[in-house]
C-alpha cells in the first residue's frame, strides 16, 4: 500500500479520530466530508470528533488462513466493535484468548503494527482493540 | 524552581517464556542457568509490538493519570536501544499517537540501557529552564540476545513513560549526578543483528564501577546515607547483579524489593530503571525518599534523588494498569512460539 496514503491517514488510524455531523450528531469513523443521512445540510457542519477508544465486541469471526502479514498471528480475530459513541469499527482482538472472546465483551483501542512493506519498507501503525 | 515527575505509564507486553524453555533448545540446563541468573522467566513481544508500540501504551498511561493536555508536552525522547528504525524517529512517531504534535522537538537517545534515564535528565534541564512546561521521557526496549547466547536467558521487553513539569509534581527530583568512561564492555555494530559483550569484562569494571561511582556522588553531593532512603531501585541486568550492588552500597532487601522486576520479567534494558521506579511510585506515600542508579554499558550510570510529594494521592493510578498488574498479566509460551515472535525465524516471503 502506498506509503503517502497510509501517512495521511495516521492522525485518525493512532487517535480513532473520526468526525461528528453537526446537524443529526452522528459520528463517523473513518471520517467522512459528507453525513450520509444529512447529505448537502452536513456540508461544512463535519468537525473532527476523536473517540474514546472504548466499546463492545458486536461479532467476531476466527481467522485461520490469513494473509502473508498476519502468518506470525493466526489463528486471530477480527471483530466489528459497537464504540461506545455508536459507531461501529472492524479490527483485530489482541491479548486474549480465542476460548475467551465474546459478544458483549468490553474492549479498548492500543496501538500495534499492523503491516510493513518488507524488511526494507515503512512499518504501518494503527488501532486494535484489546480485553478491557 | 522544584522539578519532577507529573505523572508515569508503564507497559510490559504479556508473554513469557521460562529459562527450562530456552535450554531444552539448546541442550543446555536452563533451570541452573536461570537460577545462576535468578531470572525465573522473562517477558517477550507479541508479534505486533515493537519499541514504538510499547512507548505509546506506556506514555498514553501516564496521560490517563493527570489533567495534562499533550499540547502542552514541548519535549518527547525515547530511550532505547531497539528502536525499529535505524533512521526515522521512534519520537515523532509517538508524539503523533499521544497527539503532542507538532508545536514540540523529538528525538531518539541511545546508551544502552540508560537511554531513558539521559531522556529524563534532558527534560529536567528543558523544565527547569523555563524552556518547555512538560516533557516526556521514556525508556522502551525489546531487546533480544543471538539464539544460544547467556543473553537469550535475560534479554526482554517492557518500557515506562515519565511526564516531567514543574506544576502538580508528584515525585520531586532533588538531584540527578551522573558519571560516564569509555569501556567497551558491550556493543552492537550498525547492521548486526545480535549485541556482543566482553564476557567476565561485564560485571566489575562495568556495571559494578560505574553504579558505585555514580551513587556515592550523588549520596556525597546530598550528604545522605543509604538508611535515608525509603526504597532504591538499580539497573537489572539479571536479578544477582542489583542485589549485590545495593549490599555493596549499604542498602538492604526491603529498600530494593518493590523496584527489583528482573526476577519475573528479565531484563528490559532502557527499561529496566524506568519500570523498577515505576513500581516504587504505584505504592509509595507522601514524604517517601528514592535512590535510583541507571547503567548503560559503554559506559555510564544516572544516579537520581527523588522525593514523593502529597501530589501522588491525586494521582490517577486506576487509570493505566500498575506494575504488579502488568507483571501478573501473563501467558507462557514454548521456545518454537518465542522463536516465531522474535522473527528469529526468517519467514517464507522474506526469503523468497
Ligand atoms: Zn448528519
Amino acid at each position: 500500500m502506498a506509503v503517502a496514503r497510509f501517512w495521511r491517514e495516521n492522525a485518525s488510524r493512532y487517535n480513532l479520530i473520526g468526525t461528528k455531523c453537526g446537524v443529526c450528531e452522528r459520528v463517523y469513523f473513518p471520517p467522512r466530508s459528507v453525513c450520509p443521512t444529512c447529505h448537502r445540510a452536513s456540508i461544512g457542519k463535519m468537525e473532527p470528533f476523536k473517540l474514546k477508544g472504548e466499546g463492545e465486541v458486536l461479532t467476531f469471526s476466527i481467522v485461520h488462513e490469513a494473509p502473508s502479514q498476519m502468518e506470525m498471528q493466526k489463528p486471530y480475530v477480527i471483530a466489528i466493535v459497537e464504540m461506545d459513541e455508536g459507531v461501529r469499527i472492524t479490527g483485530q482482538i489482541i491479548d486474549a484468548e480465542l476460548d475467551d472472546v465474546a459478544i458483549g465483551m468490553k474492549v479498548r483501542t492500543t496501538l500495534r503494527k499492523v503491516s510493513d512493506e518488507g524488511d526494507a519498507g515503512v512499518i504501518h501503525y494503527g488501532y486494535k482493540f484489546m480485553p478491557l | 524552581m522544584d522539578v519532577g515527575i507529573v505523572s508515569y505509564g508503564a507497559y510490559i507486553p504479556r508473554y513469557r517464556i521460562v529459562p527450562q524453555e530456552i535450554g531444552k533448545v539448546w541442550g543446555t540446563d536452563g533451570e541452573s542457568m536461570g537460577r545462576g541468573l535468578y531470572i525465573l522467566s522473562k517477558s517477550v513481544p507479541g508479534p505486533d509490538e515493537d519499541v514504538i508500540t510499547i512507548s505509546v501504551e506506556a506514555a498514553r498511561g501516564s496521560l490517563r493519570r493527570c489533567n495534562v493536555d499533550p499540547k502542552q508536552i514541548g519535549a518527547i525522547y525515547v530511550g532505547s536501544e531497539s528502536h525499529p528504525y535505524a533512521v526515522k524517529p521512534t519520537s515523532s512517531i509517538v508524539a503523533e499517537a499521544i497527539e503532542a504534535s507538532p508545536n514540540m522537538t523529538a528525538a531518539d537517545f541511545e546508551f544502552a540501557c540508560k537511554a531513558g534515564t539521559a531522556a529524563i535528565q534532558c527534560c529536567l534541564g528543558l523544565v527547569g529552564s523555563g524552556m518547555i512546561k512538560y516533557g516526556m521521557a521514556i525508556g522502551a526496549d525489546t531487546s533480544q540476545g543471538a539464539p544460544g547466547d547467556a543473553l537469550e536467558y535475560s534479554a526482554s521487553a517492557g518500557g515506562a513513560a515519565f511526564l516531567l513539569g514543574s506544576e502538580d509534581i508528584i515525585a520531586k527530583i532533588n538531584r540527578t549526578v551522573s558519571y560516564t568512561t569509555d569501556t567497551p564492555d558491550f556493543w552492537r555494530r550498525e547492521g548486526q543483528d545480535y549485541p556482543s559483550h566482553g564476557g567476565r569484562f561485564t560485571g566489575e569494571p562495568a556495571y559494578f564501577k560505574h553504579i558505585t561511582a555514580a551513587a556515592k556522588r550523588l549520596l556525597d553531593v546530598m550528604e545522605t546515607s543509604p538508611s535515608d532512603y525509603d526504597h532504591a531501585v538499580f539497573h537489572q541486568p539479571n536479578g544477582k547483579f542489583p542485589v549485590r550492588v545495593s549490599k555493596q552500597l549499604g542498602f538492604n532487601e526491603q529498600q530494593i524489593e518493590t523496584g527489583l522486576l528482573t526476577p519475573s520479567i528479565g531484563n528490559t534494558y532502557s527499561g529496566a530503571v524506568p519500570l523498577g521506579l515505576a513500581s516504587i511510585l504505584d505504592v509509595a506515600e507522601p514524604g517517601d525518599r528514592i535512590f535510583a542508579v541507571a547503567y548503560g554499558s559503554g559506559a555510564g550510570s544516572d544516579a537520581f534523588d527523588i522525593t514523593v510529594t502529597d501530589a501522588i494521592k491525586d494521582l490517577r493510578l486506576e487509570a493505566a494498569p500498575t506494575i504488579k498488574e502488568l507483571v501478573e498479566r501473563k501467558k507462557f509460551i514454548d521456545y518454537a512460539t518465542y522463536a516465531k515472535y522474535m522473527n528469529k525465524i526468517k519467514l517464507k516471503e522474506a526469503v523468497e
